[in-house]
């Protein structure tokens, strides 16, 4: 940061400012210019899911013609349409009650074990599958549950099944194999912040508990879970905030036309509908609904937080 | 006395259990995290044929190089995995230098546009004209079957943008200051002093950047797909996986690996080999910026 009394300048006029600070609107512009050409102009696609758009040569945006609603109606009396809701808020459920938590308690244990080189061991192969794409991620799955796979093997080897199972063929088990996946993936990576957080929770706190007789499970309740309620709080309104754009890549890769009724979301919905089958005008409409509804939702769990806590979150 | 007391025999026992019952589901954890990737690097170090009567775990029973020669062999693997190197050196390069630049800009309290700047910028992070306009968009940018499409559309990303910007906020201002009086320009003293004191903040993004762009595979389906020279790793592995979950999903996969052991490579071991080739090069860069993208993951998360 820069202290006022040395950079900022005395009263100037605006040009001589700018001809100052030359070096610094050369570096932000293009930058602003790349912002509001790929970030601010597809906003004014918006427009499209108004009309009845079919690009041809030599018309501009707005000479298409307007139909209203037409493409909104549409898109709620699809009965596919609540096919793919139920997908998407099924899968960011689980994700939520499961994927969510998950990361916590394992912060929670992870901090708990005193010996640094394991920790450090457990830390860096737990973030190892964050790094990997989803492709690879989706492939290791299928090879993982396939008919021979390790998993297939060892509940056989339990007895638990007494034939091996297709589990990427059974459509009820599509979203838990997501979840799983998701879990797999992210655990160690997303724990980070909250081993940040207990990180920061003042020692003495812990030595004086110590003192009054506390057991571990009493210095966790009381102490560590307090100490991050804040950071878990801010993770809690992103996720709910981001529930409905949970993304496709995971549904797209482990899906296949088995399981296509439990594996379509909204965004593989758009990818269908908008761009394989040309209905730009269509698949506009259904994004807007999503960028509409993740709003209400960020905004909602935010003013949730707020009442909880007395403070907002973003 | 807040807690109730327990002899301390009791407790030492029961720390002593509950320290174990950690470490070993901590252990269950970690096996299943690595077993996957053991278990593919063994099949890709297996002999195809024999692959096929299963039961390879962590160590391949036939030891082959057979299924990488097999991948470096096919000519448009090859030009998958430059074009992928290409895209995230470049991509990365690019991006952590951007960043740079506008964290910088808007980092100073003094310049004259900044309140406006960072709301253009912050209103992206929560709207976006979603998949359909920014297709068309690209599409009549003339980008379609061209490479500055792994580059230009996503050059930086708006969040590492904060996460940067308040590492510099964190710098003393004086070394800024001390610049500026020696008769330093805003250019020389982001080059001089920002730059060198930025080196951590700047592996975490250049990390978070390399791994988004190695790992992409989407622009490549929905943009470049026509064009064979412009395909990517990812892209070609994500057609190979695709092509056996068809095959799985039906009892395909069975006769289809029948008809297979007349060749010596069969697809799951070609493609647990490019799975490595595809995996290697980003987890060998991760230990080297392991130490720092922690700090740069928490400090995104402070409210600005």
């Amino acid at each position: 940061m820069i202290n006022g009394q040395v950079l900022k300048p005395e009263k100037k006029p605006l040009t001589k400012l700018m001809i100052k600070q030359r070096y610094l609107i050369l570096m932000v512009l293009p930058f602003v210019i790349w912002a509001v050409i790929f970030k601010y102009l597809p906003l004014w696609g918006w427009v499209m899911a108004f009309q009845d758009y079919k690009p041809r040569a030599g018309m501009g945006l707005l000479d298409y013609p307007f139909v209203g609603l037409k493409h909104f109606i549409a898109l709620f009396q699809d009965p596919m349409f609540y096919d793919v809701m139920r997908n998407t808020l099924g899968m960011s459920f689980l994700q939520l009650f499961i994927g969510f938590p998950l990361p916590i308690i394992f912060a929670i244990m992870l901090n708990e074990v005193k010996n640094i080189r394991y920790k450090k061991f457990i830390q860096t192969s737990t973030y190892l599958p964050h790094f990997v794409s989803w492709v690879i991620v989706a492939g290791i799955f299928s090879t993982l549950l396939s008919g021979d796979g390790v998993v297939n093997e060892l509940l056989l080897f339990l007895g638990i099944i007494k034939e091996p199972v297709s589990f990427l063929a059974i459509p009820k088990w599509f979203w838990g194999i997501c979840t799983s996946a998701e879990v797999w993936k992210e655990l160690g990576w997303n724990s980070i912040i909250f081993l940040a957080a207990i990180t920061g929770i003042d020692p003495t706190l812990y030595e004086a508990a110590k003192v009054d007789g506390a057991s571990r499970l009493q210095s966790i309740r009381h102490i560590t879970l307090p100490g991050i309620t804040n950071t878990i709080l801010v993770i809690l309104v992103l996720d709910i905030g981001w529930m409905i754009s949970i993304g496709f890549e995971k549904q797209y890769l482990l899906g296949n036309s088995l399981v296509q009724d439990y594996a379509k979301v909204l965004d593989l919905y758009i990818l269908d509908y908008g761009i394989k089958l040309g209905r730009y005008s269509f698949g506009t409409a259904i994004g807007i609904f999503k960028s509409v509804v993740s709003i209400i939702l960020l905004y909602g769990a935010n003013k949730l937080a707020k009442r909880w806590r007395g403070q907002t979150v973003i | 006395m807040l807690f109730r007391k327990e002899p301390r025999r009791k407790i030492r026992l029961k720390t002593r259990v509950m320290d174990g019952l950690i470490m070993l589901i901590l252990l269950l954890i970690v096996i299943v995290t690595i077993y996957p990737f053991l278990n593919v690097l063994a099949i890709s170090l297996n002999d195809a044929n024999d692959t096929i009567k299963g039961g390879i775990h962590i160590f391949p029973r036939v030891f082959t190089l057979r299924n990488y020669e097999e991948v470096f062999k096919d000519p448009i693997l090859i030009t998958a995995f430059i074009n992928s190197v290409v895209r995230t050196v470049l991509g990365a390069g690019l991006g952590v230098i951007s960043t740079m630049m506008v964290a910088y800009v808007l980092s100073r309290r003094d310049f004259f546009a900044r309140k406006a700047v960072a709301t253009l910028f912050a209103i992206t992070m929560y709207i976006s004209g979603g998949m359909i306009p920014e297709f068309l968009l690209i599409k009549e940018l003339g980008m379609i079957n061209s490479f500055s499409v792994y580059i230009v559309p996503g050059i930086l990303g708006v969040y590492y943008i904060y996460i940067v910007r308040s590492f510099i906020d964190g710098l003393p201002s004086a070394l800024q200051e001390a610049a500026c009086i020696d008769g330093a320009n805003d250019l020389q003293i982001f080059m001089r002093v920002i730059l060198p004191l930025c080196k951590p903040v700047m592996a975490t993004i250049g990390l978070y950047y390399a791994v988004s762009h190695w790992n992409s595979w989407f622009d490549t389906y929905l943009f470049n797909s026509s064009n064979p020279n412009l395909t990517t790793l990812q892209y070609e592995l994500m057609k190979v996986l695709n092509n056996s979950n068809t095959a799985a999903a039906g009892h395909m996969l069975k006769m289809k690996q029948h008809a297979q052991t007349v060749r010596s490579v069969s697809p799951q071991s070609m493609r647990m080999a490019i799975t490595i080739v595809a995996t290697v090069p980003i987890l060998a860069v991760y230990p080297f910026v392991q130490k720092y993208f922690v700090r740069g993951m928490t400090l995104g998360a402070v409210k600005d």
